[in-house]
């Protein structure tokens, strides 16, 4: 695999072209954020101070730097404000989440991966089909289902289990189904095709050793799924951390959730710099699972797989 | 050290042959045993038995049921018809990871997840084995397959050898009654697949176990196998031990499949006692020939006969000589130890002699398109009837 390295510029212009999108893409608005969650409001256009005047040449560049400071770090890091709260539980919430994907997801993919080869793309093709409509009008359907007056009560209210209505929505437990239905396809795909190319005679052979099919799965299909697994868990956790529009639309208001929290602070305090620093915050509070999950790939490559 | 095993290897096999004996139980039968997946069937009315202590070769083409066989006895496939039994019990309905077989798979299957060492104590350990039991076996099995010193290593960083070493452990770790081998050797070049012939016999002999091994290398067959079944289109075609197979081919089929042959179409002319007197049309004299069957004059018959079971001569042989092809030399495969000289005779008709190279220099040696003379004696050939 491992070509060896310096075979001239057109390999590194190869290489450059994911470097560049990241650079335009992801390193300079983030830098852009992290100056504004460093600076203060104001009331002006923009709503924050200092600039950054290059006309000015060196004085402005020295002057600056000497304006940032970290008050609104302060502010978000202080017990006080909800901001640390809404951190713990929206990992809470997001993990939580995975955990349900995963639970729902496996058997699905494992399903799936068992499935007739010919029928096993059209299997693909129905995990992927919701996306097919917009997002936020799925989300709005969960209203429709978990209202008081809604479908699902309606049935279970029907079918003579329940007299009074449940309440599901806003509350966690409507975050929590929304997050899994909405996520479900990113929990789906990564484990499917790990299962996918998974080689049958692993398992007949751990069979023919003295294995039953139960203890089989456990000892030989789970361990070599975990990379479909870890893919799997990240691709949920990291964007459910920072969800915004489930727990809006669904969740209650006591539902607490750092996107939440953020949206509150850009639009009803309308704070760009605080909700600048509660970003730059949970950047790094999500940098931890990718730094675990790169290590996690990084063995793999290692082991040749 | 080597030689001496060799020898007792020879000595054990020349008495052992359970198969003659009466009184003998075999270990694995298969009865009538069919498989068909749909329309098609993979293994056809098979009834075999194998004997405890016996190295079975399975042989035969791409395809004609060898791995289907195989796996219906490891409980991957179930019969369709007939049915298994395993030292008297019926194997029908039992599980994989029920069944005293072990198997040694042709892709290896090692699990990748795994150290060299895990991967041999995956079976002791589903056989409940205690931890410096399993302990001791890994060691052991280790040392029989001279690997000690890669026992934390992944199967991905073994070489294929290696790696087959590994897998054919892990097979026998648990004391298997049965051991199946599935063309076990493929991926090894020539030099290491014949090293390792001579270290499964060992292994075999030294375990005491039962032997079932997959292999469309006849050679390989005949290296290592007490008998040996030719398959073919999933019906078993003959079932006996390798100079039987050899010498007495039950068909053409078999004649022809293992080692070179030529088959010569003839017509009974007379029978005389055990001599038959043969009509073909490559030579215009009659062929004398031994058998002991019961061919009536009239009949359609096959001579197989092998090419170093024939004399050739630049000069004509006396009248006495017996058999004789008269033709000319077309061809001359020189292979070393051997030449193969292909004789074609007037009618067109090519054969195949084969002569070994005694000496190094020869006065005058046969060439192209020289005349000559193949003769055989009336017990060189074998008269088959299908
Ligand atoms: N699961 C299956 N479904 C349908 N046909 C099958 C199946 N397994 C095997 N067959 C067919 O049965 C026949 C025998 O297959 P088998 O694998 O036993 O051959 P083989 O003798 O082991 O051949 P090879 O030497 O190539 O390994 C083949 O024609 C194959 O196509
Ligand atoms: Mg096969």
């Amino acid at each position: 695999m491992a070509l060896p390295g310096s075979r001239g510029i057109g390999r590194r212009l190869v290489i450059a072209v994911p470097f560049f999108w990241l650079l335009l893409l992801f390193v300079v608005p983030f830098l852009i954020v992290l100056k504004i969650s460093l600076s203060q409001d104001v009331i002006a256009q923009p709503p924050y101070t200092p600039l950054l005047d290059l006309s000015q040449g060196w004085a402005g560049l020295k002057d600056f730097f000497s304006q940032l400071n970290f008050d609104n770090y302060g502010y978000v890091l202080d017990w006080n404000n909800e901001f640390l709260n809404a951190y713990g539980s929206s990992l809470i919430i997001a993990g939580v989440s995975t955990l349900l994907l995963l639970l729902v997801g496996y058997p699905i993919a494992y399903g799936m991966a068992r499935a007739p080869r010919s029928i096993q793309p059209t299997l693909v093709m129905m995990v992927i089909l919701p996306f097919w409509t917009s997002f936020l009008i799925r989300v709005y359907a969960w209203i429709g289902i978990l209202s008081q007056d809604g479908l699902l009560n309606q049935a279970l209210t029907a079918l003579g289990i329940i007299d009074t209505p449940l309440e599901i929505l806003n509350t966690d437990l409507a975050v929590y189904i929304g997050i899994v239905y909405s996520y479900l396809p990113f929990m789906v795909l990564p484990l499917y095709s790990a299962l996918e190319k998974m080689d049958g005679t692993l398992l007949e052979a751990a069979e023919d050793l003295g294995c039953p099919p139960m203890k089989a799965f456990w000892l030989v299909t789970f361990p070599l799924s975990l990379p479909g697994v870890a893919a799997g868990a990240l691709l949920c956790f990291i964007p459910a951390v920072g969800e915004f529009v489930i727990p809006d639309l669904l969740g209650g208001s006591d539902t607490l959730m750092i996107g939440k929290s953020l949206w509150t602070e850009f639009t009803v305090n309308r704070s760009w710099t605080a909700s600048s620093a509660v970003a730059v915050l949970l950047l790094i509070v999500l940098v931890v699972p990718i730094v675990i999950y790169q290590n996690i790939q990084a063995r793999q490559l290692e082991a040749g797989k | 050290m080597a030689k001496a095993r060799t020898q007792t290897i020879g000595a054990v096999r020349r008495t052992f042959s359970p198969w003659t004996d009466p009184s003998a139980t075999p270990l694995i039968r298969f009865e009538n045993v069919v498989k068909s997946f749909g329309a098609f069937t993979a293994v056809n009315h098979v009834s075999l038995d194998i004997y405890e202590r016996e190295f079975f070769a399975l042989l035969g083409p791409s395809g004609c049921g060898k791995t289907t066989l195989m796996r219906m006895l490891a409980g991957f496939e179930e019969p369709t018809e007939g049915r298994i039994t395993l030292a008297g019990q019926d194997l029908t309905g039992v599980p994989p990871y029920e069944r005293p077989v072990n198997m040694m798979f042709q892709s290896y299957a090692l699990f990748p997840h795994m150290s060299v060492a895990d991967n041999i104590a995956f079976g002791p350990k589903q056989a409940g084995m205690g931890k410096g039991e399993i302990a001791a076996r890994v060691e052991e099995m280790l040392a029989l397959v001279k690997l000690e010193s890669f026992a934390k290593r992944k199967p991905h960083q073994l070489s294929g050898g290696q790696r087959q070493r590994v897998a054919l452990a892990r097979a026998v770790a648990n004391r298997p009654k049965v051991l199946l081998l599935d063309e076990p050797l493929g991926a090894l070049d020539k030099k290491l697949r014949e090293e390792t012939q001579f270290e499964l016999m060992d292994l075999q002999q030294s375990l005491g176990m039962t032997f079932l091994i997959v292999t469309h290398d006849q050679e390989e067959a005949m290296t290592v196998a007490d008998r040996i079944a030719v398959m073919n289109h999933g019906v078993l075609v003959q079932v006996d031990p390798p100079a039987t197979i050899y010498e007495q081919p039950a068909t053409k089929y078999v004649a022809d499949f293992i080692g070179d042959v030529n088959i010569i179409a003839c017509k009974v002319e007379g029978c005389f006692g055990s001599d038959l007197r043969l009509a073909t049309s490559l030579t215009p004299h009659p062929l004398q020939v031994t058998h002991s069957g019961d061919q009536k004059p009239g009949d359609e018959v096959w001579l197989a006969i092998r090419p170093e079971k024939m004399r050739i001569s630049l000069d004509a042989p006396d009248a006495a000589a017996g058999n004789c092809f008269e033709g000319e030399i077309w061809d001359i495969g020189y292979l070393g130890d051997l030449s193969v000289y292909h004789v074609e005779l007037p009618c067109g008709t090519r054969i195949k002699v084969s002569q070994p190279n005694l000496s190094r220099v020869v006065e005058r040696p046969i060439t192209w398109e020289d005349k000559v003379y193949v003769t055989f004696t009336p017990h060189a050939g074998v008269v088959l009837s299908r």
